[in-house]
């Protein structure tokens, strides 16, 4: 093997040692040996949490990343507290203090930044040596030296309104000071808020009990040996015993200029990463410049060491950086402030979204540019926080509803927020999973929701917790959470989303399922994704589809539901929930001469015959002579009903009879999820009609109303109205269309709810009513289709479609 | 001690079935690559029949509760305890025989 390469890191900082641990993620170790160069006596920590450190909520302990036996572990050479004098790069070079030279193949610059110091009269005493009392505030050893300072003083004054100023303000709070924030500029945090946001910040912070000074312009701190207060452009004054300069930071990028390399406002590279002169020399993180910018986050800095990373190692050389969507949040007890891209509207056509409520500091503001949310504020309710900030960093559209942007409507209310939840909290109650064991498997280097979920099954029940787990999985990472590509997909193994599939489906003929899988994976089959593949393309190829048992779930092969002993339900199918004297006078046979040991009403009108054994099956259909009620499936189940108007004395609608059609149209019909279905006599829906899938309404003057994507199970959702109707075959019509319209375009496991909250009722009004797009025909056929293509699966009693389809175990036979 | 348990054709391409061997429930897989794998018959989670499962390249997925296991190795994929494996083979003519000694 060739000899390993070494590789410099200058600077021990969240950019530094975020890039060094990239590296190793991918095999680095084997490639390069690493030294790495700290300014800082400590390991690595989280700078993020210095304010959190200042106002005592976290022990300078708590926010080490990396401690210094993690450097030996993994081989690094650390030279801590050691400065960096120089780079010569004729010999490949790095000078640092105490005569101490390491030599380099490859070098990364992660200098990151320094405090930005306005100038300002008596900053040092007469003599040149620093003024007691003045501080800026960027790493541990200035958090140690406010708090020896601070106890027992009375007054102290920030100079700076932006983020870190505020944090520094809040923090000071903690040792009794009367604390004022002085701003130079006429609003507070101006590069995140717009006006009115910045002054309902300020008023915020005074019912803290923060001063707030604008515009004044510091000229001098006064103070012989210490300070003792400060004078002002416009003449005022202001008493205090300490000052805390935040006034910003600049690129640490000084060592890089002597050494000849272009610096701007940052040390100015490529999408690689790389300085302009030196092909061996990259650069990361706050002390950078790429396309004009300087970032002063954490989230661009986590994406800059991924690409250099891949680059380094090799392990993706086609990886570029392009820039970074800025998103800030102000993390201070009692004020909470989110914002994101732009703060004003800048082209023809933004969008704005906006809501105020002075009084209790809430302010929210959305720009909306193509659909796509372009720029955020807000402040005082960051619930939406977490949605929103994904739509804007993964530019996806946001819904038509505006309104939903800014409130959870007639949603449950989200309980307390993932922050103050507390470790042993449960957040998948499916699985029991708390948000400690969550964020447990983030400490151990699992950063998608994918794998997330995978290590831990955290919302691998029935789902509803998913996007709370998310939340709970970015709360855990901090910026650091990873996209994970798969989100898109349509089924797991297959890294397309549902549109682009269809596409190669067609195109190429494909009709089975491992004829999908030799064409797109090299025939390897990946168990998750099977199901979802079948039931696409039985909607695509209907009767044309090549069925291969093995891509069904249990229940798909057997044509009941698996039971937690192994054994299955039958429900048969049960037209409006009608039976009569005969057929139940059948299943009470059956039931006893299977010793079926419960029977059960279901929630959908229909009689379920609980604990039948696998052999059983077949011999309880032929007996039953009712056809499969499709009760263990992704199609349609149920059409429940009210009684109707032949005698309900409120009825204006015949409900039964309308639920019988619909039920003999739709039997069988395969969907992304089950669908479950109601039709209501009157508007007082006692069949619940409001919260199916699909919901038909008998209204005053011999009307239908057409509710859709409604749900009552894991979530809660009221169906939204898609049309009024006339008939029983317009419901059948503009249901069906919908439905199809759903079964091509959701997501496999999407159930309705999600795909017209997703989606929105106007598009699909639209096109299902307006036909805006032209494919009624194409639809209603396509569904026709699939409804010709009906057969009972229970006529498997008679001809088993696979060898011992219905044992539960074999004999060995030699 | 190598069983024999009967001909390949007993399992659909891509399904697994139980064996009963004496006292011991086996679960046999035959992948759709043309491989034989073969396990303990119940899931350690909560006992979920594992030859109900997808089965796809080696891995199979609990009917249960979606629990995945390397079928070659046994090991769960989401952290939990491995399966009991058999070394599996097809013998003359399409015969299914797995070895049932205890591990060592």
């Amino acid at each position: 093997m060739a000899a390993k390469q070494k590789l410099v890191v200058i600077g021990n900082g969240m950019a530094g040692a975020r890039t060094v641990e990239e590296i190793l993620a991918r095999g680095g170790a084997d490639q390069f040996q690493i030294t790495m160069f700290g300014e800082e006596p400590y390991g690595n920590y989280n700078r993020i949490l210095l304010s959190d450190v200042l106002n005592g909520s976290h022990e300078a302990s708590d926010i080490f990343l990396n401690s210094l036996p993690w450097y030996q572990e993994n081989g690094i050479r650390l030279h801590s507290g050691v400065r960096v004098s120089k780079i010569l790069r004729h010999s490949r070079q790095v000078i640092g203090e105490g005569d101490i030279v390491e030599e380099y193949d490859k070098l990364i610059i992660a200098t990151g930044s320094v405090p930005f110091i306005p100038q300002i009269e008596g900053l040092k005493l007469g003599d040149g040596r620093e003024k007691p009392g003045v501080f800026v505030f960027r790493n541990l050893d200035d958090c140690r030296r406010i708090t020896e300072y601070a106890t027992g003083k009375r007054a102290g004054a920030v100079i700076g309104g932006g983020l870190l100023g505020l944090e520094a303000a809040r923090g000071l709070q903690n040792f009794s000071l009367g604390v004022t924030v002085i701003q130079r500029g006429n609003a507070l945090m101006s590069q995140q808020l717009d006006q009115p946001a910045a002054a309902i910040l300020k008023k915020t912070l005074e019912d803290l009990g923060i001063g707030v000074l604008l515009d004044k312009d510091t000229r001098r701190i006064t103070g012989e040996d210490h300070v003792t207060g400060l004078e002002f452009a416009d003449g005022s004054t202001l008493e205090c015993d300490l000052v805390v300069i935040a006034a910003g930071i600049k690129a640490n990028s000084g060592l890089a200029a002597r050494a000849g390399l272009t610096v701007e406002r940052g040390i100015v590279v490529d999408n690689q990463l790389r300085t302009v002169e030196d092909p061996r020399i990259f650069a990361v993180g706050e002390c950078v410049q790429h396309r004009g910018q300087v970032y002063g986050l954490v989230a661009p800095l986590w994406e800059q060491a991924k690409v250099l990373a891949d680059q380094l190692t090799g392990a993706d050389p086609d990886s570029g950086y392009f820039g970074s969507k800025v998103a800030t949040k102000l993390k201070v007890m009692g004020v909470e402030v989110a914002s994101m891209g732009i703060t004003e509207p800048s082209e023809a056509g933004d969008e704005v979204v906006q809501f105020t409520e002075a009084k209790k500091g809430t302010y929210k503001k959305l720009i909306i540019r193509n659909g796509r949310l372009v720029g955020s504020i807000l402040l005082g309710d960051l619930r939406k926080a977490p949605y929103l900030s994904q739509a804007f960093e993964r530019n996806t559209p946001v819904p038509e509803e505006r309104l939903s942007l800014l409130f959870d409507i007639g949603a449950p209310s989200e309980q307390a927020s993932v922050e103050t939840m507390p470790a042993d909290m449960q957040v998948c109650n499916c699985n029991g999973v708390t948000k400690g064991a969550i964020a447990g498997c983030v400490k151990l280097g699992k950063r998608t929701s994918k794998s997330v979920m995978e290590a831990t099954r955290a919302g691998l029940g029935c789902g509803a917790c998913k996007s709370l787990v998310s939340q709970v999985i970015a709360w855990a990472c901090g910026a650091a959470t990873e996209e994970d590509p798969s989100a898109n997909y349509y089924v797991p193994g297959i890294p397309l989303s549902k549109p682009e599939l269809v596409t190669v489906i067609r195109e190429r003929g494909l009709k089975s399922v491992s004829a999908v899988f030799d064409a797109l994976t090299g025939g390897e089959d990946d168990p998750a994704s099977k199901p979802g593949l079948a039931s696409l393309l039985n909607t695509l190829w209907a009767g044309e589809y090549e069925d291969q048992r093995d891509a069904r779930f249990i229940n798909d092969r057997v044509h009941a539901n698996i039971q937690k002993d192994g054994t299955f339900s039958v429900i048969p199918q049960m037209p409006g929930g009608v039976t009569s004297p005969a057929e139940l006078r059948r299943i009470a046979d059956v039931a006893e001469k299977y010793h079926v040991p419960l029977l059960k009403l279901t929630g959908g009108q229909r009689i379920d015959l609980v604990g039948v054994k696998r052999e059983d099956l077949p011999n309880m259909w032929r007996d039953l002579a009712m056809p499969s009620g499709f009760a263990y499936a992704k199609r349609y189940r149920t059409c429940k009903s009210c009684i109707g108007i032949d005698y309900c004395r409120y009825g204006l609608g015949k409900s039964i009879e309308l639920a019988q059609e619909i039920e003999q149209r739709f039997q069988g019909l395969d969907s992304p999820g089950k669908l479950k279905l109601a039709t209501a006599g009157c508007p007082r829906n006692c069949s619940e009609a409001m919260v199916k899938d699909v919901g038909a309404v008998a209204v005053e003057g011999g009307k239908w109303e057409i509710y859709v994507g409604g749900a009552a199970g894991a979530h809660v959702r009221k169906g939204d109205l898609l049309c009024s109707v006339d008939s029983h075959a317009d419901v059948l019509k503009f249901s069906g269309r919908f439905l199809q319209y759903y079964r091509e375009n959701a997501r496999y496991l999407e159930r309705t709810y999600g795909f017209v909250a997703r989606i929105g009722i106007d598009k699909i009004r639209a096109v299902v009513v307006d036909d805006s797009e032209g494919i009624a025909e194409q639809l209603d056929s396509a569904l026709q289709r699939s409804v010709d293509a009906y057969r009972d699966p229970w006529q498997e009693a008679h001809t088993q479609a696979t060898p011992n389809q219905f044992r539960s175990s074999l004999p060995i036979v030699q | 001690m190598e069983v024999t348990l009967g001909p390949i054709t007993a399992i659909p391409e891509g399904e697994g079935r139980v064996f009963e061997i004496g006292a011991t429930r086996v679960a046999v897989f035959r992948s759709r690559n043309g491989h034989v794998f073969a396990t303990q018959a119940e899931c350690p989670h909560r006992g979920g029949p594992l030859a109900d499962g997808l089965l796809g390249d080696a891995t199979v997925i609990c009917p249960l509760h979606s629990l995945k296991f390397d079928l070659a190795s046994g090991e769960g994929a989401n952290g939990q305890c491995a399966l009991r494996t058999y070394p599996a083979r097809l013998g003359k003519s399409g015969q299914i025989v797995i070895d049932v000694r205890e591990p060592t």
